[in-house]
């Protein structure tokens, strides 16, 4: 079970979830720019699991075939994107 | 000087030697300063912050900031790949520093993860490609680097790839 955490918002209407580092500037961007527009988010600091998680996690990321970049959000188990692209987000999520 | 001045001290002299610039985003560039910093202090070096370190020096050596692959892509991209280092075009606003695709190569990555494409037999559980590392020496200013390969970019003059060339010294040892 990898350590997730959640961050509460109005905007639940889709399911997001981040692939970050607790360290990278572009994953702090994607996070504040989630939060300000109220969006319910979970995410998962890869830098912070232990060698099993981050394992799990890249085999995920592997599978979805991601390339294994920070951050990655992932919009209802489907539509994937790779860095901090705030327009792209903007669409998916109809902000 | 604190820890945070080495890691800000550190970079606007690298910035300076190399003829670019830190990223104007004050934001930006404090969460990567402060990434820098614990990075450094869990790994022992200041590996990048926006890549995972193994906390192996052998396998994150080349994501030591300043990465061996800042300097190809702040040429391609305008930015490093954490945008800490900038061209001018993007300082002068010129140009948006955006997330730029990794060059890393993708065993170095998982190299960095242990993490194995296939399932490892119970025979050989340890079982990695031998590292070969050879002596580079840059044409240009003499510099010698022992590793797999030479440097993008050499540290001491900032000759490009192509000035390094393999050094096959003809050592041998007596007994005493």
């Amino acid at each position: 079970m990898l350590s997730v955490q959640k961050v509460q918002g109005a905007n639940k209407k889709n399911k997001v979830f981040l692939y970050t580092l607790s360290t990278c500037g572009w994953c702090k961007k994607t996070k504040q720019y989630l939060s300000v527009n109220d969006i319910e988010y979970e995410y998962l600091d890869v830098d912070k699991c232990s060698k099993e998680e981050q394992k799990e996690a890249v085999k995920i990321l592997k599978e979805k075939k991601v390339p294994v970049a920070f951050p990655v959000i992932i919009i209802d188990d489907n539509v994937i994107i790779s860095g901090y692209k705030p327009e792209k987000i903007a669409e998916e999520l109809g902000i | 000087m604190t820890a945070l001045d080495k890691v800000k001290s550190r970079a606007e002299q690298d910035a300076r030697s190399r003829g670019i610039h830190l990223t104007l985003d004050q934001n930006l560039l404090n969460d990567l300063y402060s990434g820098l910093k614990e990075n450094e202090e869990r790994y022992g070096y200041p590996s990048c912050p926006c890549r995972i370190a193994s906390g192996k020096f052998e396998h994150d050596r080349d994501i030591i900031c300043p990465c061996d692959y800042r300097d190809p892509d702040v040429e391609e991209y305008g930015t490093c790949y954490c945008s800490l280092y900038v061209n001018k075009d993007v300082y002068e606003g010129k140009k948006n520093a955006e997330s730029i695709p990794e060059r890393r190569p993708l065993d170095k990555q998982m190299k960095s993860l242990e993490y194995e494409e296939t399932e490892q037999t119970t025979e050989s559980p340890k079982k990695t490609a031998p590292v070969t590392r050879k002596l580079h020496y840059c044409r240009q200013c003499g510099y010698v680097i022992f590793r797999e390969d030479s440097p993008y970019i050499c540290p001491i003059c900032k000759a490009k790839r192509e000035m390094f060339a393999e050094l096959s010294p003809n050592i041998s040892f007596v007994d005493v």
